[in-house]
């Protein structure tokens, strides 16, 4: 940055800087006056650091060629302005600059917490399914109609046990 | 259930508090969760936040410990039951103010809310007075595998729950402790304190969250990160902190013990003369003095059974609860009057402070 001494929020001069060391991570912000307080910097009691990362690292010149969530219209300016993403798909379309971010604001950058059975083997239960009848209209068209008989016993068993996880 | 048979009836804050509440009042966990595919509330159109709205609502009323629950959406709400429903925790400021579409599932014993269409499509939160983070994770991790068996939830294996903020990203879970520290706020550690804590990874801050002041001598202990741990260990690691704060909090207690107890009896015989006898409180001096009478209790100048009136005051003092109590509204001058005089009947009959028992140990 040609200017380091600016604030991260404003284009005013930094005169606070902050340096915080969390999990073995140095984090360091650089802060006007009136920003320091405005974020509660200087009242320790209403002071989240990863908030105020979050901000300033939404501060840097966007990359040219704006970024758009196709699933939602979703753009890199609207992030800048909002903080928060459009929609589930939004995590996709701007990857790029999400992974230095996550980088400062958490412990990792991959999840290691709980997962969502349920709703994962359903998701999976369905693609096995589509899988599957697109192997049947295949082996159909292709004469393999032994294929296409064992293809038809295998959708039907898993149709048949919703519940349970597909076969390997 | 009604939303004035709710406020009629007790919080968990309000009335469960035993001996194991000195220090940590209340434990809380909320879970953000969004569905997958929908755009988040705050991008969403108004006809895309209702169609959420009912998928939602539909879900979380049917999950067993909501079954008999206020079910309420906003714009039906109002003003001073959005504050009594902030004041007792069950509801956030952002969603008193939210647009159409939101709404909020309280069960019948005001241990469990689920916002809908606050910043993510589902804000799930269990709340238990006491220190009692392990049991407040049981109950919530059950709602929310109960919810995801017929709700599709946004996730991603490398990055978890998918929230509108990507500082919820990960576990999506937010859990906190809190906490009244007055020995550590009297002897000006609390800035010590929270640098600490900070760097350990963890939030504090004052009673209503961001932002807010901690009058009282309340603080709320949360994790400031989300993602690259798991729950256990956010749990864990959140915990020991609050372990060491508690230890913490005692020494500072006993020192003050030592060092001049005739100061700090004093500033604690004072509150409970100005409770008494005064005729106009604002808010943040009445947290502050029911703060020293609550210090009193835990020291033993009081029986140990005053803690919950305290604790219930500490609620029934905020502007909501006083408006809602003396059926009006009224400015913050008059408040302060219904505030004092309302304390006032609330200690005329309120034991006598003994500092006769309290030992040097500062622990009863």
């Amino acid at each position: 940055m040609a200017n380091p001494l600016k604030c991260d929020l404003c284009d005013k001069p930094a005169t606070v800087h902050l340096t915080q060391i969390v999990s073995n991570k140095v984090h360091k912000v650089d802060l006007c006056e009136a920003c320091a307080q405005a974020k509660g910097v200087t009242d320790p009691s209403g002071f989240s650091l990863s908030d105020l990362l979050l901000k300033a690292s939404l501060n840097p010149e966007p990359a040219p060629g704006a970024i758009r969530c196709e699933s939602c219209g979703f753009t890199q300016g609207d992030f800048k302005k909002h903080g928060r993403f459009g929609c589930p798909a939004c995590y996709d379309a701007f990857k790029g600059m999400l992974e230095p971010m996550l980088d400062g604001m958490h412990k990792g950058t991959k999840h290691t917490g709980k997962v969502p059975q349920a709703a994962l083997a359903r998701q999976s239960l369905h693609e096995r399914l589509s899988k599957l009848e697109l192997d049947l209209s295949d082996a159909i068209k292709t004469e393999r109609y032994e294929d296409a008989a064992r293809t038809r016993d295998e959708i039907s068993q898993v149709k048949q046990a919703p519940h349970q996880s597909p076969p390997r | 259930m009604t939303i004035a048979s709710l406020i009629a009836s007790p919080s968990e804050l309000t009335d469960a508090a035993s001996n194991k509440t000195a220090i940590v009042l209340m434990t809380r966990i909320r879970l953000a969760r969004n569905l997958a595919s929908q755009p988040f509330p705050g991008w969403a159109k108004p006809a895309q936040r209702t169609h959420v709205a009912e998928i939602c609502s539909a879900a979380v009323a049917s999950a067993s410990p909501l079954k008999r629950s206020l079910k309420v959406t906003v714009d039906q709400l109002g003003e001073l039951e959005k504050q009594i429903l902030v004041e007792r925790h069950l509801i956030s400021r952002e969603l008193s103010g939210s647009k159409q579409g939101s709404s909020v599932i309280i069960s019948k014993d005001q241990t469990v809310s689920v916002m809908v269409n606050e910043e993510d499509h589902l804000r799930i939160q269990v709340l238990r007075a006491g220190f009692q983070l392990k049991k407040t994770w049981n109950v919530i991790n059950e709602l929310d595998t109960a919810l995801e068996a017929s709700l599709d939830y946004a996730f991603s294996p490398t990055l978890g729950y998918l929230t509108a903020c990507p500082t919820n990203l990960g576990t999506g879970m937010r859990a906190s402790a809190m906490m009244h520290l007055p020995a550590l706020v009297i002897s000006s550690q609390m800035e010590k304190v929270v640098r600490a804590v900070n760097q350990l990874g963890m939030v504090v801050r004052g009673l209503f969250g961001e932002g807010s002041d901690a009058s009282g001598s309340i603080f709320q202990i949360s994790n400031q990160t989300t993602l690259g741990e798991s729950e256990e260990g956010i749990l864990k690691r959140l915990t020991s902190v609050l372990q060491s704060i508690i230890e913490h909090e005692l020494n500072a207690r006993e020192k003050l013990l030592e060092a001049d107890s005739g100061k700090l009896f004093d500033k604690i015989g004072r509150a409970y003369g100005i409770m008494q006898n005064s005729h106009l409180l604002n808010s943040s001096e009445a947290m502050n003095l029911l703060s020293l009478i609550r210090l009193g209790i835990d020291l033993g100048a009081f029986p140990d059974a005053n803690r919950s009136t305290i604790d219930r005051l500490f609620i029934e003092a905020q502007p909501g609860h006083l408006q809602h109590a003396q059926k009006g509204e009224f400015d913050p001058a008059q408040r302060d009057l219904l505030r004092a005089a309302y304390l006032r009947s609330e200690f005329a009959n309120f034991v006598h402070p003994d500092f006769s028992l309290i030992n040097a140990s500062g622990k009863n």
